[in-house]
């Protein structure tokens, strides 16, 4: 047990290092989403009318959670370049625990993850945003962010380990996020929407999250949204990280 | 006492038999050089060994333990450097060891030290700080082999160690291979290269279509060869049949690919006297030459087809 913490601890170290040495890829994933703050909160905002609500306050837990799965493809895309590179191999042919690739992967991907929402929350406060609920409530919305960006980065993992090069991980992990993400409440009211979006948009995991990390920021409504959104990460956590480590085991 | 032992491993990829009943034995502290042209089941044969890949059947014991049944022992014993070398581009030369060596499980103080050492030993000291991703390919390799040999492994495996190398580099490699097989290290390491298992290694396996077709001393291989050859070239195809007829009194003659004549037995003596009957016969040639045999003559010979048609003829 020991040794599988040092293990997961010692290629988490190796991951991190990877992501100093490369600061420009961490800078540019933080590009776009800025971006689309901009471009939402000065463009589109102006005609969005949310009742009782500014549209900065409105926007803000959208983006955490857009920028989040956007993250978690690096997941994907780290695990099948080293696949592509040997180093799996390499780690493979060593005597440490087989659960260590992964796990150290999943806790690199979390901080980084973390490290980006944290960007987000300082652009978001830059541009209007505020937390009217206090403290407690806004750390809480800032771990559900998390936790999604973590369960995300589950499929990613499963997908960059299926596909097996970086190209097909980064394609694959990214064309179903864009649908998902936009069809949802995390840009506009969901009621707003034709009744058939509005039925996808609410069941998929992305409209509960967003919705329950708005509540946790701006106030109203929040046992019933935060409750389904738990449910869908835990389930999502479970599902995909088994197919993921199976088919880390099956490789060859 | 054998510190490799194999026995009929099968591994098959749809219909590729990669691995078609390979056995051999490699005694503890010596070299086995596993030689076979591109396909041959060379890496394959190396991942079911280091416990990378299971084989369909077959047993492999490394070391005394069982491949298959106790591979995590198999792991602490070994050390790999495969076909390409597996280092991370992005770390340095020294963090990329001492990765290794935390992932051995090396005890905390012996790590940094085990990690300059090896830098020391394939002349990376003043490449250790950098990150490897400015190495030339000769110095990756290095850097790979120093990670295979971090936990001071009994059994040794190497998959091509010097394909891609320019002569230099892997003349150095050699040289530092040579030294460590003069420590007692047991050592397999595949080639595709007659003369590389011919410098390195105390016994060779040659492999083809995942089977075992010779194996011997390199002496012995080459007697089975036949020795040296003498390769003519002649000017046109008319004059190639004469040729043909020419060489054919001094033994048999075999078609090369670019309709070159090749006679086994080849001598000094043997030149001297084909040179002339050919200028008696007037056949004009455009190139006559001595050739030691190389791996495409063990091929040939062997096994009836060169080593590059390997793909079309399977
Ligand atoms: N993962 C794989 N999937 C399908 N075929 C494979 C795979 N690995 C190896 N092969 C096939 O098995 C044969 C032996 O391959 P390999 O062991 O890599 O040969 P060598 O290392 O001697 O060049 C080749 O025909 C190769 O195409
Ligand atoms: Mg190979």
């Amino acid at each position: 047990m020991t040794a599988a913490l040092s293990d997961a601890l010692a290629v988490t170290g190796r991951n991190l290092r990877r992501i100093r040495r490369e600061p420009e890829v961490l800078f540019f994933s933080t590009v776009q989403p800025i971006i689309f703050v901009l471009l939402f909160r000065y463009v589109f905002g102006g005609a969005i009318k949310i009742p009782g609500l500014s549209y900065v306050d409105f926007l803000m837990p959208g983006i955490f959670v857009q920028t989040t799965a956007f993250a978690s493809t690096g997941t994907g895309v780290a695990l099948a370049d080293d696949l592509s590179k040997g180093i799996i191999d390499r780690f493979r042919s060593l005597p440490m625990a087989r659960s260590a690739v992964l796990a150290g992967r999943s806790l690199s991907d979390l901080a980084r993850i973390l490290f980006t929402v944290l960007v987000m929350v300082v652009v978001g406060v830059a541009v209007g945003l505020r937390f009217h609920q206090g403290l407690a409530k806004a750390v809480a919305a800032i771990a559900l962010v998390a936790f999604f960006g973590f369960a995300f980065t589950w499929i990613s993992a499963w997908i960059g380990l299926s596909v097996k090069t970086v190209e097909a991980a980064n394609l694959a992990g990214f064309v179903w996020l864009f649908p998902l993400t936009f069809a949802s409440s995390a840009f506009a009211p969901v009621n707003t929407m034709p009744g058939w979006l509005q039925a996808f948009a609410k069941a998929t995991p992305v409209t509960p999250t967003v919705d329950a990390v708005r509540a946790l920021i701006n106030g109203g409504p929040t046992a019933r949204p935060l409750l389904i959104s738990l449910c869908w990460l835990v389930a999502i956590t479970a599902v995909f990280s088994t197919l993921a480590v199976r088919k880390y085991r099956s490789i060859s | 006492m054998d510190a490799v032992v194999v026995q009929d491993l099968v591994k098959t990829y749809g219909p590729t038999r990669a691995l078609d009943g390979v056995s051999l034995t490699v005694p503890e502290g010596t070299v086995l050089g596993l030689l076979g042209p591109n396909g041959a089941g060379k890496t394959t044969a190396v991942r079911v060994l280091t416990t990378l890949l299971r084989p369909d059947s077959g047993s492999a014991t490394v070391a005394g333990i069982d491949v298959l049944k106790d591979p995590a022992a198999v792991r602490r014993t070994i050390g790999l450097a495969g076909q390409y070398a597996a280092v991370d581009d992005k770390l340095t030369g020294a963090e990329n060891l001492r990765l290794v060596g935390k992932l051995y499980h090396l005890p905390k103080q012996q790590i940094a030290a085990r990690a300059d050492e090896l830098l020391a030993r394939f002349d990376l000291v003043e490449a250790g700080g950098r990150v490897v991703k400015t190495y030339s390919g000769g110095m990756r390799r290095r850097l790979d082999l120093a990670g295979a040999l971090v936990n001071k492994p009994r059994v040794l495996f190497l998959d091509e160690p010097t394909t891609g190398l320019d002569p230099r580099s892997r003349l150095g490699l050699w040289e530092v291979l040579e030294d460590l097989v003069a420590d007692g290290t047991t050592l397999l390491l595949t080639t595709q290269y007659l003369e590389e298992a011919d410098r390195l290694a105390d016994r060779i396996v040659v492999i083809d279509r995942g089977r075992v077709i010779a194996e011997g001393t390199s002496d012995s291989l080459k007697d089975e060869v036949g020795g040296s050859v003498l390769v003519v070239r002649a000017a046109d195809p008319p004059q190639t049949e004469q040729a043909r007829e020419v060489l054919a009194r001094f033994g048999e003659v075999t078609d090369l690919t670019g309709g070159e004549l090749q006679v086994q037995g080849g001598s000094v003596d043997l030149v001297r006297k084909a040179a002339t009957a050919l200028a008696k016969a007037g056949v004009e040639i455009t190139d006559l030459a001595l050739r030691r045999p190389t791996l495409d003559d063990v091929f040939l010979q062997l096994t009836g087809h060169a080593a590059e048609d390997e793909e079309g003829a399977a």
